[in-house]
């Protein structure tokens, strides 16, 4: 099992720490992985992303040129990604902001509304959480009980009490899938 | 973790002493965790962020001269204004870690990676004839693990280490095998393992001076034809590569670093359609596997080089080589990293191969 994903959106989305949730589930379920940021100024504010390998053999490149699963949460990520997924891979995006629609056919392209499933949520915060849901319904790489033992490890303990939220927008998310 | 949190780990938990540092991107995380992790509260390991690169550097200098284990760590920019300090670090044959965790330049430059240092850190960078022990690595494993190596080494031989990283194993997660934590040597070990080192005159008749003067020629050049001898022992002993499909290599890329990782991405996809190359991969840049090459160089038909910078280790690999096989180049600079499709190409254009 190898599966290589681009998660790219704006600086503040989320981007980074999607990611990262999803490289510690990686690592729970005893998995090689390797997360590259963009570690530029985008992450004060322009258009920031990560690359997320998972893999059950050592991984050689944690820069890539084609990805299996493409996340994208803007229109500019979109622009930039959406040829880099490989045939019959996955492209999820939020169409909130989306005004050229995705147009390849050889892959599978997934719609996903999270700025709206966050809303209703009441908690802006959930968007990335909601999105990783989706992600894991399409692609599911990693057990949802180990992405939750990975947000354990990676939130600081006194955000323990958001556990239980996040959980609920992770299944929000593969619910809308 | 992060390759620089794994740096400050690996540190405290090889029982350094102390830590000397500015902030600068991407290496700042190194300070950062040490600042987070509060050595001086467990192990009494001294973390100081310093008023500048230069301060940072002679305090490193500073605690060098009284054996107890130290180091720095900066960025490009902050590595050249500590080349002073690194040049009589050698010139006093002290032991001392250095980490340049590359980025962009020349000048300021840009925050993204590069490799750009490879002349500074192998051929010299400060004034004198002097040699750093290189060490490159490429994932977040050996960050952690070359800072007990690059202690070691540098104690056994009293010469100083760097640990010549670039952006993207600084700043990329990984899985990491942290080492057990060993305690720091107590002031009678440093005494007896560093008999040179200026501890106080104690029993001695006279108390251990630490100096990079010497104004007598014939003695100077007696103190570099010392140094010449342990540079030479150097060579002879500590010679670290790995390498990747060149059993039956028809090319070979060498290539040091993350980018030696881009490139056997590359070599995976050339292999899948029949085509034959290897990799070697330099770990330490000083000393430079000449041998390695030299033997490899006679087996394949061409080489290419891969580096972020406009052809720096060429020089090497082409000295190595000799006559034996065509060396090409093919780099980024300013930041910009290849994927492993560019090397594809450069592979195609260089050696005329059907990928």
């Amino acid at each position: 099992m190898k599966e290589e994903i681009v998660i790219a959106g704006f600086g503040g989305q989320g981007v980074l720490s999607m990611g990262k949730i999803l490289a510690y589930a990686g690592l729970m379920d005893n998995l090689e992985v390797t997360w590259m940021p963009s570690y530029g100024p985008e992450q004060r504010g322009g258009t920031a992303n990560v690359t997320v390998i998972l893999s059950d053999s050592p991984i050689s490149s944690p820069v890539l040129d084609s990805f299996d699963t493409a996340v994208v949460l803007n229109q500019q990520s979109l622009d930039k990604f959406e040829s880099k997924v490989k045939p019959g891979g996955t492209l999820i995006y939020d169409p909130s902001g989306i005004h050229h629609l995705p147009t390849r056919t050889d892959i599978t392209v997934v719609p996903v509304d999270a700025t709206e499933a966050a809303i209703e949520l009441k908690n802006s915060k959930t968007y990335n959480m909601i999105l990783l849901g989706a992600l894991l319904k399409c692609r599911p790489v990693v057990e949802i009980d180990a992405v939750l033992r990975g947000l354990k490890k990676t939130l600081p303990e006194r955000h323990h009490h958001l556990l239980p939220l996040n959980e609920q927008a992770l299944r929000k998310g593969m619910e809308m899938v | 973790m992060k390759g620089n949190e794994a740096i400050a780990h690996a540190a405290i938990r090889y029982g350094a002493d102390g830590y000397f540092g500015y902030p600068i991107t991407p290496q700042s995380e190194v300070l950062e965790t040490l600042a987070e992790l509060k050595p001086w509260e467990t192990t009494g390991m001294v973390v100081l962020q310093a008023e500048s690169e230069v301060a940072a550097i002679n305090m490193v200098y500073g605690g060098a001269a009284t054996g107890k284990a130290v180091m720095t760590s900066s960025s490009s920019p902050g590595v050249s204004l500590k080349q002073e300090g690194i040049s009589y670090l050698a010139a006093s044959e002290l032991p001392a870690l250095i980490v340049n965790v590359m980025r962009g330049g020349p000048g300021l430059g840009t925050i993204q990676p590069s490799q750009a240092d490879y002349f500074q850190a192998t051929k010299g960078g400060g004034h004198g004839d002097y040699h750093l022990i290189v060490l490159s690595p490429a994932t977040v494993q050996e960050m952690t693990d070359f800072v007990a190596l690059g202690f070691d080494l540098s104690f056994k031989y009293r010469t100083p280490a760097m640990i010549l990283a670039d952006g993207i194993v600084g700043q990329m997660m990984e899985k990491v095998v942290l080492p057990p934590q060993r305690p720091r040597r107590t002031e009678a070990e440093i005494r007896e393992q560093c008999p040179w080192a200026v501890t106080g005159r104690g029993s001695r008749a006279h108390g251990n001076v630490v100096t990079s003067l010497e104004l007598d020629s014939a003695k100077m050049e007696e103190n570099n034809l010392r140094f010449q001898q342990t540079y030479r022992t150097i060579e002879e002993n500590e010679v670290r590569f790995q390498e990747y499909f060149t059993d039956d290599a028809e090319y070979l890329i060498v290539a040091f670093g993350s980018v030696a990782r881009i490139c056997l991405k590359a070599i995976e996809e050339a292999r899948a359609k029949g085509v034959k190359i290897g990799l070697l991969r330099p770990i330490t840049l000083w000393p430079f596997p000449k041998a390695e090459v030299r033997r490899l160089a006679e087996q394949v038909k061409g080489i290419l080089t891969v580096e972020l910078n406009a052809g720096q280790m060429i020089e090497d690999v082409r000295l190595a080589a000799g006559e034996a096989a065509p060396v090409a180049h093919f780099g980024r600079m300013g930041g910009i990293v290849p994927n492993p499709g560019e090397v594809l190409e450069a592979l195609k254009e260089n050696f005329s191969v059907n990928i």
